[in-house]
């Protein structure tokens, strides 16, 4: 099912994500990722949604209802910055770790702990980017992984002179 | 500046509000909001059961047009609304609900009488508030009011901690509203209207689809008006039943699962169907692949996730009924109304041909309908009809000729058993010059009768017509008709219950009619009983189905009128 990455501008109020989230899943919308902070704007707070749905008119209408929202955005990849964090601990007990350290440094991703038998990487970047890193990795042995949900904003509109011409 | 409590606020700010009946129950949590309210102008009125309260203020609402209050306590006495509030959010009811909690210090504690009730609510309520700090009572429930009238209506709850309510605070007047993620679009956008028209000039066949949305944006007469200009048939919905008379020419009654075939029909046969203030419910549109298969659609909703939610419109218009059409009737200005003979003349011959019946023998059991016609007959249709969910409530919606809004009042979305008693008595509180006739079944009655001891006891001379098949009859009914006959837990008992002596133990007095003679006897006499609430028990025809009827899921395109369609 296509995945969507809403943008959602919230008052920064008790009980907004819960209200969000459940919301989301009694109209049986699937959440992919879901990441909350502040913004810029005092009293207010960004989420930003990956949702699967076949069309997302209902949920951005839905999201709308809910009286703390404010405003939603639907990010079009190509007109978005998307980015996560992944951090990942990879066995070295059986040897590899220069291998290891050689992919982390194509994927210029930082060593944050090393042990006797692992070394655990923090690595940014684009969702697809996380997944190319982490088919690399895994046949070394992942012993765990955390990521966080994405974030993403759009870019600054440099295409509307072009549509114009 | 003095001081005054959080409880004292709260009352305060209702009053500010303009509340002038509220009903509740009380208890620990709430408890210090109900000693300001003993010196208030506010009639309280003590339901005996926390539903009860819910659904009075949801019958108020309905019959006033202003905002239901009810409040409640902490823990059970929340919970015991959330179906009041889930029915009032499918039905768009405006309504306030307040409700005690424990103590901020003991949120989360497991107290006694402790539920997370915004928690609870937060899926059916249109929203709701938790109050930690008594100088936020004012202007939260100035927002709750707010939020519960505009835009589509809908339920609101305030959550009070008892602590809150017995803080001191010095009051002030509410301040404007803070609400950025709330703005209701409320006028149309002119370019849609434009192009609504030009969909009906070329029209040949279309139907005004309306509802319960036009009854909230208070556009009966504007939409009356637009009947005119356009000469178009209308059908209305089980919450639209009275915005355009029933007597007038045009109108042909019900659409949908059991509505009269003419209604049914000439939507699956038009080819534009305008819709306002309705939300294509399946009880309406049956299978929507074959809904109205012809027709292009003029969809106008305040709600804007009712447009294209069932079915796509090809003019979709975001606004306020009443707004819409007035732009409509703007934009149409001075033209003559089409003749659409051809149309016109087809749908009046389904209504000759294709018309409500039913077999009432004169030495017969009741039948139901019969009943509901008397009724309409002997009361010259005057009154408030209010219903609960079932066999009995789509006859009434069948068989009563409405011809105002706010005179029909049922529970449509939620379908919510034994809605009428309670319902009925916040409809006659609120509007007490009024004849109210609650129509109930009896498994609806058994389900909250006991607010009948509040009207008796409040004085709220509600009359209430029994009709008693001894059975869940529309379970039975669908048990007949696909369960092979097997009653599998829809039968109460014939004789089970003394209605009468029931109705009297409660301070009302009861009636009973057992032919077809004593029908109209019965009604005469309860309409001359207005110290008390009557009761009116018509044993009825325990094997009497509901016809017209398209069978759940199917086409509209086949209407079953009878047993004899089966």
């Amino acid at each position: 099912m296509m995945q969507h990455t809403l943008s959602v501008l919230v008052e920064d109020k008790a009980g907004v994500l819960a209200r969000v989230s459940s919301l989301l899943a009694r109209r049986g919308f699937n959440i992919h990722s879901l990441a909350v902070g502040p913004t810029a704007e005092i009293g207010m707070s960004r989420m930003t949604i990956v949702v699967e749905a076949p069309e997302l008119e209902q949920v951005k209408k839905q999201l709308h209802k809910l009286v703390n929202v404010v405003k939603i955005t639907e990010l079009d990849p190509n007109r978005s910055v998307e980015r996560e964090i992944m951090l990942i601990r990879i066995s070295t007990s059986g040897g590899g770790r220069s291998d290891v350290l050689e992919i982390g440094a194509i994927f210029k991703a930082t060593v944050v702990d090393v042990g006797q038998n692992s070394i655990t990487f923090q690595v940014t970047g684009t969702p697809s980017k996380l997944a190319d890193f982490f088919e690399l990795v895994r046949g070394y042995g992942v012993i765990d992984m955390a990521k966080s949900g994405r974030i993403a904003l759009s870019r600054e509109n440099k295409a509307r002179k072009l549509k114009a011409v | 500046m003095p001081t005054i409590s959080g409880a004292q606020a709260l009352i305060k700010a209702l009053e500010f509000e303009g509340v002038d009946v509220m009903f509740g129950v009380p208890g620990g949590a709430i408890l210090p909001a109900y000693d300001p309210l003993y010196d208030s102008p506010i009639n309280h009125i003590l339901a005996r059961h926390e539903q009860g309260a819910g659904h009075m203020a949801s019958g108020y609402a309905w019959a006033t047009g202003r905002v239901g209050v009810c409040m409640a306590t902490s823990g059970p006495g929340a919970t015991n609304l959330v179906t009041p509030l889930a029915d009032a959010l499918m039905d768009s009811v405006p309504m306030v609900a307040i409700t005690g909690q424990v103590a901020t210090t003991s949120v989360g504690n497991d107290a006694f009488q402790e539920a997370y009730t915004t928690g609870i609510t937060m899926p059916c309520t249109k929203h709701n508030y938790f109050v930690t700090d008594a100088k936020d009572i004012a202007n939260v429930v100035h927002e709750a009011f707010y939020i519960a009238r505009s835009g589509r209506p809908g339920p609101v709850l305030v959550d009070v901690p008892k602590d809150v309510l017995n803080a001191e605070i010095e009051w002030e007047d509410p301040t404007d509203l803070d609400l950025p993620g709330y703005k209701p679009t409320i006028t149309p956008h002119a370019r849609r209207i434009t192009e609504a028209i030009r969909l009906i000039e070329a029209a040949e066949q279309p139907v005004l689809y309306v509802g319960g949305g036009i009854i909230k944006a208070e556009a009966s007469d504007v939409l009356r008006e637009l009947v005119g200009a356009l000469n178009i048939p209308v059908v209305t919905t089980l919450m639209g039943r009275g915005v355009v008379a029933d007597s007038h020419p045009l109108t042909l009654g019900m659409p949908g699962m059991h509505g009269t075939y003419t209604a049914t029909t000439a939507i699956q046969k038009s080819d534009l169907l305008i819709a306002l203030g309705v939300r294509f419910d399946d009880r309406v549109t049956g299978d929507p692949d074959f809904f109205a298969p012809n027709a292009k659609v003029i969809h106008a909703d305040v709600d804007p996730a009712e447009i294209g939610k069932v079915r796509d419109a090809e003019v979709p218009i975001v606004g306020d009924a009443k707004a819409v059409i007035e732009a409509m009737l703007a934009e149409w200005g001075d033209r003559p109304a089409p003749e659409r003979t051809r149309w016109l003349e087809q749908v009046h011959r389904w209504q000759r041909e294709k018309g409500l019946k039913y077999d009432q023998k004169p030495d017969g059991t009741i039948k139901p309908q019969f009943v509901i016609e008397e009724l309409h007959r002997i009361t010259g249709g005057n009154a408030i009809v209010v219903s609960g969910v079932g066999q009995h409530q789509m006859w009434a919606s069948l068989h009563w000729g409405f011809e105002k809004p706010r005179t029909w009042i049922n529970s449509g979305g939620l379908g919510t058993m034994g809605y009428a008693v309670p319902a009925a008595v916040g409809a006659k509180a609120g509007m007490p010059d009024e004849l109210v006739w609650a129509i109930d079944g009896d498994g609806c009655f058994q389900m909250t009768s006991q607010e009948l001891i509040t009207a008796a006891v409040d004085g709220i001379p509600v009359k209430i017509a029994l009709i008693n098949n001894s059975q869940h009859g529309m379970v039975t009914q669908w048990q007949r008709l696909f369960y092979g006959g097997r009653l599998s837990a829809s039968q109460l008992g014939v004789g089970a219950v003394d209605y009468v002596m029931l109705a009297e133990a409660m301070g009302c007095a009861g009636i009973r009619a057992e032919t077809p003679g004593e029908v109209a006897p019965a009604i005469e006499k309860a309409m001359s009983i207005n110290d008390r609430p009557v009761v009116v028990e018509f044993v009825v025809d325990r094997d009497e189905m509901v016809f017209p009827m398209v069978p759940a899921g199917g086409s509209n395109d086949i209407v079953l009128l009878g047993p004899e369609d089966l």
